[in-house]
């Protein structure tokens, strides 16, 4: 994946705290980071978790309190964002109203000191790229939100950039422009093969565009890995509630069920409903019985909430065929294989599950 | 303009709405106004009308009507022995106002034309002592600070505008001056505090000019700079530009339109002005053209005056419409 050893982004023990005395806000709390070159790259988190601040320490907005920020292993950390070789999708897009569309793509060749003809040239390509040749000038007021999006992502990316910074573009999108802006967005990455680094609350979103997320709660990281790996893997019981929807079993249910007395996170679909009579569950698998509390259908799946002997809750979710004779208060037998329950460390929320 | 009205009648519609449907239950407390709202209800146009009619109105009737008034006052002859205008109609008057031919008039023409150069030298100031001053205000100062900053600012306008004006004598006075402070010297607050005042003159009428209109041209550009989104100049910093290339490429062209908003009190308010000028003058006479009209309608020659008080009035309607060019109106 990457051309050299040195990465493209190094944050080493960053810290950034806002006001001071009693308002002290700590927004980010050591935060190590390394992305390596041509990577995309999600910072994920709910808001207030610091994402987008880590964003902006690495663009220069914002300076750090503690620690340090390398671009290809270069210290940067007191330099202005005009010195520093990445550029950035603004979540509201931040074009220049007085400006035309194409002279907002070209102002960043325009500073650099760039030939006219040859800005002009460059920030035509960029907007053909980018499907908005036609749109060159109009003013930005009269482009939709998707087209804004697109010349804000032409605006930065002309510069080529090492870096391209993305603080939730897609966020005031709606679903269907979104969903394509998603394809798009990560095409136009392989294409120019340059490392993004994505901001985003959506988790869904993260996990289907990104090489790695990194997953962020209260200024600091909870768990860095691949989708599969934050999603199949989750260490903590934030991200395992988080990213995707988890059962979040206790120490004193996971000592009960699974015969080890730490926190465990189960995923839904990997909990299986068998026949209540059936006591003869397959090799490796644990059952427990289990009262419906609640039926969601969904088309493909449904959700069964049952309540287990203890009082505790579980989810479950099911293909909707499987659900002949189950009703609420009904008896069934939950069963799962031993390895679909992941032990995670205790973060400050326990409950029966999340979301 | 219009998608005000629009908004604006629409509230109304809602409220003309809610008032029937308290107004119109049976078994609701009695209301003297029920009858009234009834009435209202569903008229848009009514409802409009009743309540932009009196405004609106006494607008048209004060301040078109005055206007008007002049135009039309300078169109009467001069009695030409009682100094008292007659009932006969004659264009002489405006002729005589506008004969740029006539030597007589030049040196009338070399006061307007000076006027109008004080009155853009003193926008180009206040636009000069604003801009950083507003920019401090809102992007620099802290939150408590801004706000102690905004009643700074404001406070002058508290002030009564003779009251500004023979501060500024007690100001500028020079030694032997009658406003003299007690203590060093016998000059006034400049000269027996730092031992130097421009004492009365054209330095003083610009700079007492220039304090009394500066809120006018400070406060669109606050306003102008507190609109400007704050990633706007991220995004200017993050494409590789310095902070002067900033300010130049995106806040200035930005910030046009309230900068000709404020320009156009400044300008306007100085163009008019001649008391505070004479209250800070060094005796010249006639330097702002104001005392050129007021010579003329004490000479008396009210028709001649009106004819005179037309001048700044075109000049007035020119820079409105360039203003309006600038776009000083787009945030109405």
């Amino acid at each position: 994946m990457s051309s050299t050893n040195t990465p493209a982004i190094q944050l080493v023990g960053l810290r950034k705290v806002f006001g001071s005395g009693d308002h002290e806000v700590v927004a980010v709390d050591s935060v190590d980071l390394s992305i390596a070159e041509g990577e995309f790259f999600s910072l994920l988190g709910p808001s207030g978790s610091g994402k987008t601040t880590v964003l902006r320490l690495v663009a220069g907005f914002e300076s750090p309190t503690a620690g340090a920020v390398l671009l290809s292993g270069r210290d940067v950390t007191q330099r202005p964002p005009y010195d520093r070789d990445v550029n950035t999708v603004f979540q509201d897009y931040a074009l220049f109203p007085h400006m035309s569309v194409v002279q907002n793509v070209e102002y960043g060749l325009k500073v650099k000191g760039v030939s006219r003809s040859e800005r002009r040239q460059r920030a035509m390509t960029a907007l053909e790229n980018v499907r908005l040749g036609a749109f060159s000038r109009r003013k930005p007021s009269q482009l939709s939100g998707g087209q804004r999006q697109r010349v804000a992502l032409a605006r930065a990316l002309v510069n080529r950039p090492k870096v391209l910074l993305l603080d939730e573009p897609l966020g005031a999108l709606d679903l269907k422009l979104r969903e394509e802006m998603q394809v798009e967005l990560k095409a136009i990455q392989r294409d120019v093969g340059i490392t993004f680094v994505f901001v985003t609350h959506d988790q869904g979103e993260a996990l289907s565009m990104s090489n790695r997320v990194a997953v962020f709660n209260h200024g600091r990281i909870e768990q860095v890995g691949t989708p599969r790996e934050i999603y199949d893997h989750p260490q903590t019981a934030f991200v395992a509630g988080f990213v995707g929807t988890s059962n979040l079993l206790s120490a004193a249910l996971s000592g009960q069920l699974l015969g080890i007395a730490t926190p465990h996170s189960i995923r839904p679909e990997r909990l299986r409903l068998v026949e209540s009579t059936g006591d003869a569950s397959a090799a490796g698998e644990i059952s427990v019985a289990a009262t419906v509390s609640d039926l969601q259908y969904l088309g493909a799946d449904s959700r069964v909430r049952v309540v287990l002997e203890d009082g505790s809750h579980l989810l479950a979710s099911v293909p909707s065929d499987r659900l002949v004779g189950v009703a609420i208060g009904g008896s069934v037998r939950l069963a799962w294989s031993q390895h679909a329950a992941v032990a995670v460390v205790d973060s400050d929320q326990l409950q029966g599950e999340n979301k | 303009m219009g998608e005000r009205l629009d908004r604006a009648a629409r509230l109304i519609e809602q409220s003309a709405v809610q008032n029937s449907a308290t107004g119109g239950r049976a078994s609701g407390p009695f209301h003297p106004l029920r009858a009234v709202n009834r009435k209202f209800h569903g008229r848009r146009r009514l409802g409009v009308g009743s309540l932009l009619g009196v405004p609106l109105g006494w607008m048209l009737f004060v301040y078109v009507g005055s206007l008007l008034l002049l135009v039309l006052s300078s169109l009467y002859r001069l009695h030409p022995k009682q100094s008292k205008p007659t009932g006969e109609i004659t264009a002489s008057n405006l002729v005589s106002a506008f004969k740029f031919w006539d030597p007589d008039v030049w040196p009338i023409v070399w006061v307007f034309f000076r006027t109008t150069g004080v009155a853009l030298l003193v926008t180009a100031i206040c636009f000069l002592i604003a801009l950083p001053v507003a920019f401090f205000v809102s992007k620099v100062a802290p939150r408590w600070l801004r706000r102690g900053l905004i009643v700074a600012l404001l406070m002058p306008l508290w002030a009564g505008y003779l009251v500004k004006g023979y501060a500024w004598r007690a100001m500028v006075s020079p030694a032997g001056g009658r406003f003299a402070a007690a203590g060093r010297g016998d000059g006034g607050f400049l000269e027996s505090v730092f031992g130097w005042t421009p004492g009365f003159g054209r330095a003083a009428i610009v700079i007492a000019l220039v304090y009394l209109w500066l809120p006018y041209m400070i406060l669109p550009i606050y306003a102008g700079l507190d609109r400007l989104p704050p990633s706007l100049l991220d995004a200017a910093s993050d494409l590789g530009a310095k902070p002067f290339r900033t300010f130049r490429s995106v806040i200035l062209p930005m910030l046009l339109p309230s900068v000709a908003a404020g320009s156009i009190f400044t300008f306007s308010l100085t163009l008019g002005d001649y008391i505070v000028p004479q209250i800070v003058n060094n005796g010249e006479e006639r330097f702002m053209f104001g005392t050129i009209i007021n010579a003329t309608l004490g000479a008396p020659n009210q028709p001649l005056a009106a004819a005179y008080t037309l001048w700044p009035l075109i000049i007035i309607i020119l820079y409105l419409l360039a203003m309006k060019r600038a776009g000083a109106f787009d945030n109405l």
